[in-house]
């Protein structure tokens, strides 16, 4: 094995490493917010140090890469899509890390209704679905698996649209509880972001894998 | 317009045959890099592009070589103006042993030039091409050895260029020379494209992607493919390519 092929494994090692995480966060979220168990919230507010820190330890491992091996071809590809697929999980990492502290401000008062009513456990199912199948995608270089991640965000999108008319009648129903719903439907939000942040990294596996450029264009064949 | 053009080209040394269908177009004025292993045949090409394997005995050629339409292997085509209009700068620098003014000089008097003030002007210029010029000018009745080896090398491209080819050939031009010759070199190469046409071939796969617009990769006689050069070091379309390239060869 060439040293190139040596660090290139080692960032992928790193980057699955990472994607794991970040999965590990959101599913975090999801069974802290279905059992109120604040201790796994406050778990992913902790692990938010160590998102940040593997997306710098990868840029360096990239920036290095570039300067000493000089990589071509799919490789090259591979360097420049590790480079943001990195912040595009470190953003992930952050919109959970939002979710657990909206979570602990506000467990006791969240209603199972109100979560049921915004999906937000198939949201959390979703996105958790989607992170699974970039991690197998990224191991197996399978820019098919990748691409089968854009079906699952039209769903996040979906409840996401939906969210502002269900807030509204949900305050209707009951004014008092206002604040809480309007913070519950940015929960939505961040949940359709995470999704959108899961496509741009599908993008980067297809043009790692296939050279192609999705990004910007409807057509995502 | 097309400059050079190989169709169906074959070539064999006694019975190796070490050329297998080669079929390619050069434009004018452009850079197109040769790469590829040792002994897989692009110095070979290179060679049948100014009819250099013509010295070796048991080389033999099939197919066609056109240069500007004409196909350079037809009998009555006089070899010696051949190689006046297709230029070769070699791995080593091999200056003669003159002086800097002789060595540039060299060519235009073997072609009759007589005229003193013109072999001055053209010698000049030809010193200014190669980027020596202002390196050279007071000491240009000293021997050509005493030149570093980047400016010895950059000496036989004024050589060169004295006789006004429209093409030419670099095999291997940077190898011998040290990091700082070989950026003058490669810059050279960039700046002389806009007036001639040039094939460079090298082992030094950073070398090629900098200098060149087009890839040829060769492999065991074959032109395995041949493309502009961001696609070849992006995207290949050929695996052994990317193999290649990538330094997994093998």
């Amino acid at each position: 094995m060439s040293n190139l092929e040596i660090e290139l494994q080692a960032l992928k090692e790193n980057l699955l490493e990472m994607m794991g995480l970040v999965s590990q966060q959101i599913e975090l979220c999801k069974e802290s917010t279905i059992s109120g168990d604040l201790k796994l919230a406050e778990q992913v507010i902790e692990n938010e140090k160590r998102v940040n820190a593997l997306e710098l330890t990868m840029d360096k491992d990239c920036e290095n890469i570039l300067a000493l091996h000089n990589p071509v071809a799919t490789d090259l590809r591979f360097v420049l899509a590790v480079l943001k697929i990195t912040g595009d999980l470190e953003r992930i990492g952050d919109n959970a890390k939002n979710i657990a502290t909206f979570l602990i401000k506000n467990s006791k008062k969240l209603d199972k209704d109100y979560l049921d009513k915004f999906s937000i456990n198939k949201m959390y199912e979703i996105s958790i679905s989607m992170l699974s199948c970039l991690s197998e995608s990224l191991k197996k270089d399978d820019a098919e698996l990748a691409r089968k991640t854009f079906k699952e965000d039209e769903l996040l999108n979906k409840k996401n649209k939906n969210g502002p008319k269900i807030a509204a009648a949900l305050i209707e129903e009951d004014p008092k509880q206002a604040k809480l719903i309007v913070r519950l439907l940015a929960v939505v939000n961040k949940l359709e972001r995470v999704g959108d942040l899961a496509i741009n990294i599908a993008e980067e596996v297809v043009f790692h894998v296939e050279a192609k450029v999705l990004k910007h264009n409807k057509d995502k064949s | 317009m097309k400059h050079i053009e190989a169709i169906d080209v074959n070539a064999y040394y006694g019975d190796n045959h070490v050329l297998k269908s080669i079929d390619i177009a050069i434009k004018e004025n452009t850079v197109t890099a040769f790469i590829g292993p040792s002994g897989c045949g692009k110095s070979t090409f290179l060679r049948t592009l100014n009819r250099m394997n013509d010295y070796i005995e048991s080389f033999r050629l099939e197919g066609k070589i056109l240069v500007e339409g004409n196909d350079i292997y037809k009998k009555k085509v006089n070899v010696e103006e051949l190689r006046q209009k297709i230029g070769m700068v070699f791995q080593k620098p091999n200056p003669f042993p003159k002086s800097i003014f002789e060595n540039v000089a060299y060519g235009l008097r073997i072609h009759g030039e007589k005229d003193k003030k013109k072999i001055e002007e053209v010698v000049e210029q030809s010193l200014v091409k190669a980027a020596l010029w202002s390196e050279v000018k007071d000491q240009l009745k000293k021997s050509a050895f005493g030149l570093s080896g980047g400016q010895q090398q950059r000496l036989c491209i004024a050589r060169t260029l004295a006789v006004e080819p429209s093409i030419i050939l670099m095999d291997e031009p940077a190898s011998a020379l040290d990091p700082i010759s070989t950026a003058k070199i490669e810059e050279l190469i960039n700046e002389l494209k806009q007036n001639y046409t040039i094939i460079i071939v090298t082992h030094n796969m950073q070398q090629a992607s900098r200098v060149s617009d087009r890839t040829a990769f060769f492999y065991m006689g074959e032109l395995v493919e041949v493309g502009k050069t961001t696609d070849i070091f992006t995207n290949p379309s050929k695996k052994q390519t990317e193999n290649y390239i990538s330094g997994r060869f093998g």
